[in-house]
């Protein structure tokens, strides 16, 4: 059962009620912090029994609306089942305690796990090189563009200070050329959810260092003119970045390589088999074309006559360097390669098959309920964008009110409002682990909420109604953000 | 419908304009614009003295639906910024054409400012883009 309020645990804490025997000691002797440094008051720490502790945190784990309890269909999001044997297996003892600086000749099977993995990655993407070191998505993203970067550096080309960004892209594109010290610009997409290459022929030119893309797009449909897009922007000097996030609906069938990409991220914490959403960790490695191998993130693994070794700067002297202490997150990798290897060939087309067949059957049927799609004309790919403009118009009821009552039906909320292109949206995306079931199920929650709407609106207005929480006052939680317990108002002051 | 004042300019990004009795002018975003973004929790505004060309992206409305870039619609100095945003972004969504205002600009050429929309062709926009 959940309790409704559930009081933090600072709140359950009184004097001395402490376990000590967890407690680490330390004295002043065995850190090296400079006196200076160290605080001069005991921190205030809750003091609660384990037992309170226990409790605490299982009521609050009991309040999770996850994959592991509730379809979540977010769109752009990949919320797919993460097979347990995946993390069983990375979690073997040989893997886990194996300490980053143990010499090499002790960590050839791992290594040799890390080599494999690169391997699969190149195959099933289509680039010359991968290095698995970036840490999450957003780092990946960050090598991908610094390569471009150190590329056009690298042939004293300095005139190149514009990336090109399509209208429908994730937020993290014009952030990450920006912290690249690259300005963006603007590709709009044309009414069949294309990118309008009219527009990005006007654009491009000797200041573009290059394009970012994702393809699928965030509109849900595979850009159908990118060979020319490859064209246009590589014939202009510029180099192609392909964003994994959508890998899922093409993996195994389509390769970026094959596209015409230069670099590509993956985001393996989504696509191969780590929970997300968390805030990590996670594993973002980037694949590369002939001519970025040489600017890749070290270090990468390599392979010769005596085994395995790491590849480091004396091997790429033009590499952009080190992104994270060792070598990425190794548990996040272990999980992708056992991943990939259960898959095997045929199991990898299987997911972008399913994925995509699962996205078309819930589009075609909700379409068939009578609710409007954004691209009616196109076929979806891994995920599909409807559009409840007509509700909000006729019923008065918005797409957040939608996904609000979406919770009182056991089902997650779809994305909500992205891309921003299509007014009162939802992304939905149900991912190839979901059975017909479980989609039939989401189908008649969305046809009765419809129904409700056009009944009573209150009814959506108020949702959702069977949730610990109610309606979130999200305006006041953005302009009167407050994380810090107050010591003062418990002692009573 | 929403409401669209006969005696400002337009911009396609759905900025208004107003040009004051001194020859300066006062931008802010549209009643439609603040409609689709929904409730505002933050408004980063220009500098003063700072100088932009039209088209220039020169403010960013934060919702909670999504960030945008506010564009400035001429060629100009910001003279002046509506400091209140800073603590209540809601003036925005409820007085958009009014003390919703964002900033002020001495344009480089009063010449810009006719060749805007007038409300008549901003009404047509937006009935275009309700298709």
């Amino acid at each position: 059962m959940l309790d409704k309020q559930t009081p933090l645990i600072f709140e359950h804490s009184r004097p001395s009620r402490v376990n000590t025997t967890h407690t680490q000691r330390t004295t002043a002797k065995t850190t090296n912090i400079p006196a200076g440094l160290l605080r001069k008051s005991k921190p205030r720490l809750p003091e609660v029994s384990e037992m309170d502790a226990v409790r605490h945190y299982t009521r609050l784990s009991q309040k999770n609306f996850s994959i592991d309890t509730q379809f979540y269909p977010l769109g752009s999001c990949t919320m797919k089942h993460n097979p347990r044997a995946c993390n069983s297996l990375a979690s073997l003892p040989g893997y886990l305690n194996r300490h980053p600086l143990a010499p090499v000749k002790h960590g050839q099977g791992f290594l040799s796990c890390m080599w494999d993995l690169q391997e699969m990655l190149k195959d099933v993407t289509g680039m010359t090189a991968v290095s698995l070191t970036p840490m999450a998505g957003a780092q990946g993203e960050f090598a991908g563009v610094a390569m471009i970067r150190a590329y056009h550096d690298a042939n004293n080309d300095t005139d190149r200070t514009e990336i090109l960004v399509p209208d429908a892209a994730h937020g993290t594109n014009p952030a990450t050329a920006t912290m690249c010290g690259y300005a963006t610009k603007e590709i709009p997409t044309d009414a069949n959810g294309d990118i309008d290459v009219e527009a990005l022929k006007v654009a491009v030119g000797p200041h573009t260092a290059g394009i970012m893309l994702t393809n699928p797009s965030t509109l849900g449909v595979f850009d159908r003119r990118i060979k020319e897009i490859a064209g246009i922007v590589h014939e202009a000097g510029g180099l192609l970045y392909y964003d994994g996030a959508n890998l899922n609906a093409i993996l195994g069938k389509v390769k970026p390589g094959d596209m015409g990409f230069d670099v590509i991220h993956m985001n393996l914490h989504k696509t191969f088999s780590t929970p997300h959403g968390g805030g990590g960790p996670g594993a973002g490695p980037v694949g590369v074309s002939e001519r970025l191998k040489p600017f890749m993130p070290i270090p990468v693994v390599g392979k010769n006559d005596d085994g395995y070794y790491w590849l480091t700067e004396k091997d790429l002297p033009q590499t952009i360097g080190r992104l994270s202490t060792y070598m990425g997150n190794a548990g996040v990798l272990m999980r992708a390669y056992i991943y990939a290897l259960l898959l095997g060939r045929e199991g990898m087309v299987r997911v972008a098959d399913y994925a995509t067949l699962n996205a078309n059957y819930l589009m075609v049927s909700l379409a068939k309920a009578g609710f409007d799609m954004a691209l009616p004309e196109r076929r979806a790919t891994h995920e599909f964008i409807l559009t409840l403009k007509r509700q909000a118009k006729e019923q008065g009821v918005t797409a957040m009110d939608f996904a609000k009552r979406l919770l009182d039906y056991g089902f997650h909320a779809p994305t909500t409002y992205f891309p921003l292109i299509v007014p009162e949206c939802l992304l939905i995306e149900p991912t190839e682990s979901e059975s017909k079931e479980t989609l039939d199920g989401f189908i008649e929650a969305m046809a009765a909420i419809q129904k409700e709407a056009e009944k009573d609106a209150e009814t959506l207005k108020g949702a959702p109604y069977s949730q610990p929480m109610r309606r979130l006052d999200d305006v006041k939680a953005a302009r009167e953000l407050d994380l810090r317990y107050s010591f003062e108002q418990k002692d009573g002051k | 419908m929403s409401n669209v004042p006969t005696e400002l300019r337009y911009t396609k990004s759905h900025e208004w304009v107003r040009t004051e009795a001194d020859g300066s002018v006062t931008i802010g975003i549209t009643e439609h614009a603040q409609e689709l973004l929904g409730d505002m929790v933050f408004i980063e505004l220009p500098e003063t003295e700072a100088n932009y060309t039209a088209g220039d992206e020169c403010a960013v409305v934060e919702s909670v639906k999504a960030a945008s870039d506010v564009y400035s619609p001429i060629t100009g100095e910001i003279t002046a910024v509506n400091e209140d945003l800073a603590d209540s972004p809601e003036t925005v969504n409820q007085d958009a054409f009014g003390a919703g205002w964002m900033f002020k600009m001495q344009p480089e050429d009063a010449g810009e400012i006719d060749e805007l929309m007038d409300a008549d062709a901003y009404q047509e926009l937006l009935a275009e883009e309700d298709h």
